[in-house]
């Protein structure tokens, strides 16, 4: 039974909201308001589950002498956020929105500027022109970076509106292909995720 | 240098420290982004799911058909006991379900009717446009999203003029691929610009 009832629940769910988009009722737009926020609930649930992984995790590591200081800091920053998010609230002024700006948000910043230098060293050893496609994708990636910065300009004023063109029209014709590809991909696996077709969400 | 931007600043160069190589103060900034961004995101899923969606509804408006979806969310906690893990298919095909049924209509309409509306033109040029331009822009288009759909159709063996027609399509793809490697570097570098123009004006007043 185990096996085959989530195949059942995937089907009808499925089916049912599938159906909603067409007929017009108010009790099918309530059900279906109401279905989202279960859905909602159960993500919540899917987060709660990473933490305690995480936590778990960090709790058996706190035991090694190597790792224990990095460990603590994890989950010293769960038990602070938490602590301060709950029982202060996250209004501005807060302790949670002082951490958030000037800790999490800072980190962040500072992790995703860090992939330019990677980006441009990947760049560097891996992009060689060994082919047409390999040549025409550096020199679009050259006129763009070129396009967007004000040597460009100085360079030459068609620099910028060449990068414009090749962004709003050859790039964006690509981009539209590519999304209609997405699209009927996205419709054929649902419909066989819906007809019990497409199972490996189950494993297997 | 007031001390909310010392530590911001403090942690962005323990950050920065790893292009030198891995090192204790890249650790511990590391683990404390996980930390308080997992902290943070109980918060957020605490205060705009929890309280609204199941709390308030459970003791406040004696809603008590939010029990279904809490009894879901429970499977899904199966998953931490492995014996029992198998449970949590049941939670989990409620969201594919859902997904799935949401999907199809969703990305006929946004996907694929506005991407074909939006590729269907007139080829006669407006007055105020280059007529040359103008048309040229079309073709560009026409050619390049009929050779990108061309290539990636794997039901037809790419040879003969539909190989070379699939062909052109990779050239195009490229061009994509190029644009957006560009905008990437460009926005990763835009980044570090903010955090050294925060690093040496907000922090150290260099910059005025």
């Amino acid at each position: 039974m185990l096996l085959k009832l989530p195949l059942i629940i995937v089907a009808v769910f499925g089916l049912f909201m599938l159906v909603q988009f067409f007929v017009e009722a108010p009790f099918l737009d309530h059900t279906y308001q109401e279905i989202l926020d279960w859905v909602q609930i159960i993500y919540l649930f899917t987060l709660w589950v990473g933490a305690i992984n995480l936590i778990k995790l960090h709790l058996k590591k706190s035991t090694h002498k190597k790792e224990a200081p990095y460990s603590v800091v994890t989950l010293s920053g769960i038990v602070i956020m938490l602590f301060f998010g709950l029982i202060q609230g996250k209004e501005v002024g807060s302790v949670f929105d002082w951490i958030f700006k000037n800790v999490q948000v800072s980190l962040q910043a500072s992790m995703f500027s860090l992939l330019a230098f990677f980006v441009a060293s990947a760049a560097y050893r891996g992009f060689r022109a060994r082919s047409t496609e390999a040549l025409v994708l550096l020199s679009v990636a050259a006129i763009v970076m070129l396009g967007r910065v004000p040597i460009g300009d100085l360079i030459s004023g068609l620099i910028p509106d060449f990068a414009n063109w090749i962004l709003n029209f050859p790039s964006m014709a690509a981009r539209r292909g590519i999304l209609i590809g997405i699209g009927l991909g996205t419709v054929a696996t649902a419909l066989r995720v819906l007809l019990g077709i497409e199972r490996t969400y189950l494993g297997r | 240098m007031d001390f909310s931007t010392t530590v911001a600043a403090i942690l962005s160069l323990f950050i920065f420290s790893f292009l030198y190589r891995d090192n204790p103060f890249y650790k511990f900034a590391e683990h404390l982004l996980v930390g308080v961004s997992v902290g943070y995101f109980l918060v957020i899923s605490i205060d705009n799911v929890l309280v609204p969606k199941i709390a308030d509804r459970l003791l406040r408006q004696n809603d008590w058909s939010v029990i279904v979806p809490l009894l879901a969310g429970a499977l899904i906690l199966a998953r931490l006991i492995p014996k029992w893990s198998r449970w949590s298919q049941l939670a989990l095909a409620v969201v594919i379900g859902v997904g799935a049924g949401v999907a199809i209509p969703a990305t006929l309409q946004a996907q694929i009717l506005t991407q074909m509306k939006a590729t269907m033109f007139s080829f006669i040029p407006p007055e105020n446009s280059i007529g040359w331009l103008y048309i040229l822009e079309r073709i560009v288009i026409l050619l390049g999203l009929t050779s990108v759909l061309a290539y990636f159709f794997f039901s037809k063996e790419h040879r003969g003029v539909f190989g070379t027609y699939a062909r052109i399509g990779t050239y195009f793809l490229m061009i994509f691929f190029g644009a957006t490697f560009g905008y990437t570097v460009m926005s990763r570098l835009s980044l570090l610009i903010g955090r050294i123009q925060f690093l040496l004006g907000d922090w150290l007043g260099f910059l005025n």
